[in-house]
């Protein structure tokens, strides 16, 4: 459990690597919009091309896109076979109570390949973008939320704190399931049930724990002068380059074109 | 008026026994000490004694129940001026896990200067200068999780010092940590209070880091039991003994000779120090 990467950040360096973090946030929105607003094969196609160009740009190995993949196959097979059987219009093929239609068969691809394409999308994200600076433009972005009381500060402060804390509660679960271990407690063979209450001498010295690290980390925060959001400043400051420029006029252009294909091609499926 | 000067400290909390009778307990009675700039100033004693409750005292985390704790001047009771006294001294804590606020070196360090809203452009010069004051600059962009306890408590430091504090007050910075990482972290320690000339206050039981300061108060159950230059302090033997404090291993081991009837004519505080005194009486 020691060697776990925060997040799924990969450092390589690549073009999206070093966009702006806030810029990867608006365009990953930006996109999982535009997936959802594909309403023909032009359209689709051309999100597609875009998300996979963003994959392969982002040098990461493909092989840990395929294994974030794998993780929603499932989903993937049964929201397809769902809209295969489930579709409207006449049939084609039907078997008993299974029918397919034409109408099935294009929602099923289609729900297939969004839900491939948002997942292939929101991984490029995390991959190029470390946790610390995905926390750092949330609240960057989130600033004009204040005006609603919404306490942006203290929320990134929470995900801060979080993010740095979540390495040190696994290395002391780690700790306490050994010394729990060593005690005599059983962990591993019995049914479901009875592994979940195997667990309950691990989960309250941990809980006890944690509150007591969040007692010393809230004093030596204050030690340090913290008082809250008002009059802090920061060491780092992002400022957008050329390249979050391109990054938008190109997403731009693409939004142009995925609407001119909803149009023009409306009655294409 | 000195630096730091602490005036008849009493600190008091109120405690319910089993007949949900209140008696107040003194953890702090009638304490005064002063402490100049730039010294390097040791309290030691053992669990309960109330040594920590000082270092709080220090930084206006706990105010006096009576007496009153001045720093250059500023009365910590008076709440308005806390942060201020916050600034002027920091305070680095026994666990360096739970101080450490960022998932990266660099910006845990910043932590304390953005909180007192120093430019972005000085943030960056003092976090640089304050990590190579403890050797951790190679470290600048490492998750703290992957540092030794060492490591990561010598971040805790670069975290107080980049805020520039006047005096920093150490609460067993060493108590958690392996004997190589104590080492590493009392040899920054000592940098610091040599070349950059701060005033360091610390609290240890260990009676081979107290060895090493300027002065040392010695506190038990809440009053100062005795004070002056380790020599003098650690010459006290059988007042030390008498209230369950240790003395360093040289100063016990010719302490005892003595006892035995070696002429030793004074306590070493080191071990190389023992070594030559018992090579001439060996001569």
């Amino acid at each position: 459990m020691r060697d776990i990467t925060l997040g799924q950040y990969f450092p390589t360096d690549s073009l999206i690597h070093r966009l702006d973090p806030r810029i990867k946030i608006i365009l990953l929105i930006t996109y999982i919009v535009l997936i959802f607003v594909t309403f023909n094969f032009f359209a689709l196609g051309l999100v597609a091309i875009a998300v996979l160009t963003v994959v392969l740009m982002s040098k990461v190995p493909l092989k840990l896109y395929l294994k974030s993949l794998k993780v929603i196959i499932i989903i993937v097979i049964i929201t397809s076979l769902l809209n295969l059987f489930y579709g409207t219009g006449d049939p084609i093929f039907q078997w008993h109570f299974i029918k397919v239609t034409l109408n099935g068969i294009y929602n099923a691809i289609f729900v297939c390949v969004r839900i491939v394409l948002l997942l292939l999308m929101s991984s490029a994200l995390t991959f190029t973008t470390s946790p610390t600076d995905l926390t750092d433009a949330l609240e960057r972005l989130m600033k004009p939320l204040k005006i609603f009381h919404i306490k942006v500060h203290e929320i990134s402060m929470m995900m801060t704190i979080a993010l740095r804390f979540v390495p040190t509660l696994l290395e002391e679960t780690d700790k306490i399931m050994a010394a729990q271990k060593a005690r005599g407690a059983d962990m591993e063979s019995g049914n479901f049930i009875h592994r979940i209450k195997a667990l309950v001498p691990v989960l309250i010295p941990l809980f006890v724990s944690a509150f007591r690290r969040a007692y010393e980390l809230a004093v030596a925060m204050e030690c340090r002068c913290y008082q809250g959001g008002e009059g802090r400043t920061r060491m780092k400051q992002l400022t957008l380059s050329k390249r979050d420029y391109i990054a938008l006029v190109i997403s731009g252009a693409l939004i142009a074109g995925i609407v001119l294909c909803n149009i023009f091609f409306v009655n294409i499926r | 008026m000195e630096f730091i000067e602490a005036r008849n400290l009493c600190f008091a909390y109120e405690e319910a026994d089993d007949s949900s009778q209140k008696t107040t307990k003194y953890v702090l009675n009638d304490v005064s000490f002063s402490v100049k700039k730039g010294e390097f100033v040791v309290f030691i004693g053992h669990n309960g004694s109330g040594k920590s409750t000082v270092a709080k005292h220090l930084n206006a985390m706990l105010t006096p129940s009576s007496g009153k704790v001045y720093i250059d001047g500023i009365d910590t009771s008076d709440e308005t001026r806390a942060f201020d006294v916050r600034r002027k001294v920091g305070l680095v804590l026994q666990n360096p896990d739970n101080q450490l606020v960022a998932s990266i070196v660099e910006e845990d360090v910043a932590f304390g200067p953005e909180n007192i809203g120093i430019e972005p452009k000085e943030i960056r010069e003092r976090v640089d200068e304050a990590l190579k004051a403890v050797d951790m600059y190679d470290y600048r962009l490492y998750a703290p999780f992957k540092l030794s306890g060492g490591q990561k408590q010598r971040v805790a430091i670069a975290g107080i010092i980049a805020m520039r504090p006047d005096c920093i007050v150490l609460d067993e910075p060493t108590a958690m940590l392996d004997p190589k990482g104590r080492d590493e972290v009392m040899n920054t320690i000592l940098k610091l209070n040599r070349e950059a000339g701060i005033t360091v206050i610390m609290i240890t039981h260990y009676m081979e880091e107290a060895v090493l300061a300027d002065r040392v108060y010695v506190l038990d159950s809440g009053r100062v039991l005795t004070e002056g230059v380790p020599e003098e302090v650690f010459s006290q033997v059988e007042l030390l003994k008498r209230h369950r404090l240790d003395v360093p291993q040289a100063t016990e081991l010719c302490y005892k000779l003595r006892s035995c009837g070696v002429e030793i004519e004074r306590l070493p505080l080191f071990s190389d120090d023992c070594v030559s005194m018992l090579k001439e009486v060996l001569r």
